[in-house]
């Protein structure tokens, strides 16, 4: 046996071991038909959410609207920290 | 007039016999890279979606089943890429049915973990060609690569593999 054909069978005695594991899945069909999905994805892209309507919105952490919030919140309740929050601006 | 050529020119209802004609096909296709079937459901629908939101685009002529797969591949590469990196590749359910020796179970196991260790995009190279047997220049048209960035893709694979192979005490 020549070196070539040594190779060849060491490379597909390899494969057959990888297949082995893993089956190749050539024939594999959806289990239900995708048409329902996809009338919805339609359905769904065809409305724009506010956050894809405004990128930028969806960009901006969560915690960071929590602080706003926060500090909205305190400024309304206690709007003697407004002159406070101006001095160290 | 051709079902593409309708959708292409604005008719949307001729989505549906467009989608329907090559669902199966895309879905194979996804099947082979992600092996999850709920993924690759997802993914499909997430391919066509692609088709229906580039249809002003669309030239007519064009070769939808070669730009599905191609757009199917990137999908699908993406997948992997935001997937869990270590999570095991899963086989066909008949697989474990099969009466086996431990020791041939865990060759499997390892290999399953090998592959789930490679970048996504030598494991797709690597799943493509050497489990599902497709063509090198299938494959790269699939992925918009040259025919020997697929060789030289499927070499460091299988060098990856064997290695790793080699590590976990199973003879490649």
């Amino acid at each position: 046996m020549n070196g070539k054909e040594q190779e060849r069978e060491e490379s597909a005695g390899f494969r057959e071991k990888l297949q082995s594991a893993l089956p190749p899945l050539g024939n594999a069909e959806p289990r239900r038909d995708l048409w329902p999905l996809m009338r919805q994805r339609i359905a769904e892209g065809r409305k724009p959410l506010f956050s894809a309507a405004v990128p930028w919105l969806s960009r901006v952490p969560w915690f960071d609207w929590a602080l706003l919030g926060l500090a909205g919140a305190a400024l309304l309740f206690r709007p003697g920290l407004i002159p406070a929050l101006l001095y160290h601006l | 007039m051709d079902v593409l050529a309708r959708f292409a020119a604005g008719d949307v209802e001729s989505f549906e016999p467009l989608f329907r004609r090559y669902q199966g096909q895309v879905y194979r296709w996804i099947m082979r890279i992600v092996r999850d079937q709920t993924a690759a459901e997802d993914l499909t629908v997430e391919t066509f979606w692609r088709l229906y939101q580039s249809r002003a685009r669309l030239d007519p002529s064009l070769n939808c089943g070669a730009w599905l797969r191609r757009v199917a591949t990137n999908v699908a590469i993406d997948h992997l890429r935001r997937a869990q990196p270590m999570q095991p590749l899963v086989a066909e359910p008949a697989d474990d049915r099969q009466v086996d020796c431990v020791a041939q179970r865990e060759m499997r196991v390892r290999i399953r973990q090998a592959f789930a260790e490679l970048s996504p995009r030598l494991r797709v190279v690597a799943q493509l060609a050497l489990i599902e047997e497709e063509s090198y220049q299938g494959i790269a048209e699939s992925l918009g690569i040259s025919l020997s960035a697929v060789k030289l893709r499927v070499f460091r694979a299988t060098r990856i593999l064997r290695k790793k192979l080699e590590e976990c005490g199973v003879k490649p």
